[in-house]
């Protein structure tokens, strides 16, 4: 990708923000090199320390206990024994993880399909001349803000095997549709889609956002140069897009992970393709909370978070190929 | 006092109450369960319930017993069902239970045997709550360990609910009290034959989360068990509870009744209600929806078929409880005697919500709908019923059988082959408890 060099020379070459700083940076300020405590002293510290005390107290020191719970069996009401690595030796041989690990990648994977067709959406929508902009905006945002489980509701309805629209209309053209939400692989794809749906607002919007602070001179540059609107998208818009694609990817794969009020709302309760179709976040809910067995959902829980750390740090490493911060 | 609570008026009742109140309000520390307040008491309590449906009948129950009570101040705690026992659970964990609450079979041993429940001994030595009042299979079903755990509020059976139009149209006869299993297959089947043009299915009940309205009963029928009576191992490898099973495979692989994705998709009661389903096995709990069905007229209730070995239905029924922990234990006592009292459950059952525990009071819920023949749920109860079962880790077993036994239902495995790894799972899970 020239362009890529291109753009970066032609803003000055300010290098990308160290890794792991948030995704995006506002224009780049003057920069101040400063030792390492500064002259600020303990000020920022002190500032910080509110947030803090709420992240460790409710996000760190529950992710420490539940570490530890991983290795204990957990009476109904507490009470727990220790119990060694005898959790995560049953869950390594539990084939329903292997199913949940499978499902919960090809959800995401679907879901990940939204950023192509929100790219284009927010692309339409930032167009000069476009009307009703804020309209389609808040039409594509609505499905986010709405209550997964009232979203859940409706697409039950549009799913229904013998009384719902989408096989009504497949009717029409002589296709005999399945029970979408209760046949295994159908099952899967229909959440994915309700899933990919309710996610392209978000995208959406930021990716909007992101054109905004993409400099129009930029384009007249390229215009002068003689490039097509295409070789436009493909040059600037594309390039110039990727931070704010980076974050939404890693947003979504996240959020891809922990799926679970959508699956659950969407299937019900005793659906004979829960088994084949449940995500990882199922599976821990369906031990924790319905089985009672606390100490084996934790060790769930902790490779849960395994899998999702493992996967944002590979995202991280792997921005550097593909993320251009202009 | 037995006396005295049989010829319960309002005054009689207030003043019995106030009776036992003087007599028991001293010693709080008997050595069995705690007491009820005197009526003075001062006390602000929770009473967490989870169906909305009641809740209008459970306002009107506390506003009589503040009649009684004015300075005892009852919140209403309100949860889904669904989200229930986990919120129970996480509560009990951290010993900030609601003082008063609901509680049904599959939970109790949990509770109780976690030291987590106020035995109603107190109560039953003081004269305020009489066992002998409600059901047998009711007071068993939260008895413990010799100790008494909650006081009956309600109870359910299951019969066969039908829609005569559809009888009619497919020209078949009318269910009765004395069908076998043979005249219950051959009508859904010929049903299903004869209306299948139109969408119509010869039966429908719920087999993918529940076992009590379909093959919890079947099993029974057929002279099988779901686990034995001391409730240390699983009956699902005894080949007349496979019977029971299979009843319904067959049922389903016939067409007779919808598959197992089409009753997810759309429930088994809005099959029968909205005219799909000639037949729906299912309890009293559907009267109060049935009673506003566009098909109404057409709907009437008979006994369930007798099975190879011989009549049955599982029973179930929710009682009242006071947490061990709670702050004001003698203030929920009192609202929990209450509750059990001929008053309050004569108030449930006039109101429609729920079929009342208290004996002598379920006739005005029989009267709520009288074109229902709702008084075959009441017969069922004293002449067939079975205990529902239950162990002290009820739900791990029960999500056992949402997993498997649906393979077994809708034809992708044998039956037996199903039954048989349910019961070795089962057993398992059983010998943790």
């Amino acid at each position: 990708m020239t362009s890529v060099d291109d753009i970066s020379r032609a803003r000055g070459g300010v290098a990308p923000p160290a890794r792991g700083s948030t995704a995006r940076r506002a224009s780049p300020g003057p920069v101040v090199r400063r030792s390492r405590r500064g002259y600020d002293g303990w000020w920022p510290v002190l500032f910080v320390l509110p947030t803090m005390f709420g992240v460790v107290l409710f996000y760190l020191w529950p992710i420490v206990q539940t570490g530890y719970f991983s290795f204990t069996e957990w009476g109904a009401f507490g009470g727990q024994t220790w119990v060694g690595t005898e959790n995560y030796a049953r869950l390594a041989s539990d084939p329903d993880l292997g199913t949940a690990v499978v499902n919960t990648l090809v959800y995401t994977a679907i879901v990940l399909l939204g950023i192509p067709i929100a790219m284009f959406v927010a692309s339409l929508l930032s167009r000069p001349g476009m009307r009703f902009t804020a309209f389609y905006r808040v039409l594509y945002f609505m499905p986010y803000v709405a209550m997964p489980t009232a979203v859940a509701m409706v697409w039950r309805l549009i799913f229904n095997g013998d009384f719902g629209v989408l096989n009504w209309a497949l009717g029409l053209v002589g296709i005999d549709g399945p029970a979408w939400t209760s046949t295994p692989g159908f099952a899967l794809v229909a959440v994915s889609i309700v899933g990919l749906w309710t996610s392209l607002g978000f995208a959406i919007i930021i990716l909007s956002a992101g054109l905004k602070t993409i400099p129009p001179e930029l384009y007249e540059a390229a215009s002068l140069d003689g490039a097509t609107p295409w070789r436009q998208f493909r040059s600037v818009t594309v390039p110039l897009l990727t931070p704010s694609v980076f974050f939404v990817t890693v947003i979504t794969v996240i959020n891809g992970f922990q799926l679970f009020d959508l699956l659950y709302a969407l299937m019900g309760q005793g659906n004979p393709a829960i088994q084949e179709t449940q995500s990882l976040v199922y599976l821990f809910y369906n031990e924790a909370f319905l089985r009672n067995d606390k100490g084996f959902a934790a060790a769930i829980a902790m490779v849960i978070l395994l899998i999702v750390g493992a996967v944002t740090l590979l995202q991280f490493r792997m921005q550097r190929r593909w993320v251009t911060y202009a | 006092m037995k006396h005295l609570m049989r010829s319960a008026s309002v005054a009689g009742v207030a003043a019995v109450a106030l009776t036992l109140a003087a007599c028991s309000g001293g010693d709080d520390a008997a050595e069995g369960g705690a007491t009820a307040a005197p009526t003075d008491a001062q006390a602000e309590i929770t009473y967490a319930i989870w169906d909305e449906n009641q809740k209008p009948a459970i306002d009107q129950n506390i506003k009589d017993f503040n009649e009684t009570y004015p300075n005892i101040k009852v919140t209403v705690d309100l949860t889904p069902y669904q989200q229930y026992f986990t919120k129970l659970q996480t509560q009990g964990e951290s010993k900030t239970l609601p003082d008063v609450f609901w509680m049904n079979g599959p939970n109790v041993q949990l509770y109780a045997a976690n030291d987590l429940l106020e035995p109603i001994s107190g109560l039953v030595d003081a004269g305020d709550v009489d066992p002998s009042k409600y059901p047998d299979a009711l007071n068993e079903l939260y008895t413990f360990e010799d100790a008494q755990y909650g006081v009956p509020k309600d109870f359910d059976t299951v019969a066969l609910w039908y829609n005569k139009a559809l009888f009619e149209k497919a020209g078949v006869d009318l269910p009765t009290d004395d069908w076998t299993w043979d005249d219950f297959t051959t009508a859904a089947g010929k049903i299903s034959d004869e209306l299948s043009d139109q969408g119509v299915y010869g039966v429908v009940t719920e087999l993918n989360s529940a076992g009590q309205s379909s093959y919890y009963d079947s099993i029974l029928q057929a002279g099988g068990h779901v686990i034995s009576e001391d409730g240390t191992t699983s009956g699902y490898d005894d080949p007349a509870s496979i019977e029971g099973l299979q009843l319904w495979a067959d049922l389903v692989a016939d067409g007779a009744s919808p598959t197992l994705e089409q009753m997810s998709d759309t429930k088994p009661n809005v099959w029968f209600n909205s005219g799909k389903a000639a037949m729906f096995w299912s309890g009293n709990w559907s009267v109060a929806e049935m009673k506003d069905s566009p098909n109404k007229d057409d709907f009437g209730t008979v006994r369930l078929p007798e099975g190879p070995e011989q009549r049955a239905t599982v029973i179930h029924g929710l009682a009242n409880v006071v947490a061990a922990d709670s702050e004001n234990k003698e203030a929920a006592n009192a609202f929990l005697a209450y509750l059990g009292s001929e008053e309050a459950q004569r108030t449930q059952a006039e109101m429609g919500v729920a079929n009342p525990a208290y004996d002598g009071t379920q006739q005005a819920f029989v009267d709520s709908v009288p074109s229902f023949g709702i008084d075959v749920f009441l017969e069922s109860a004293d002449e067939m019923s079975f205990p529902y079962p239950i162990s002290k880790n009820t739900a791990a077993w029960n999500a056992l059988e949402n997993e498997l036994l649906p393979q077994a239902f809708s034809g992708e495995r044998p039956v037996e082959e199903v039954a048989q790894e349910l019961a070795d799972a089962m057993n398992e899970e059983l010998a943790k408890e």
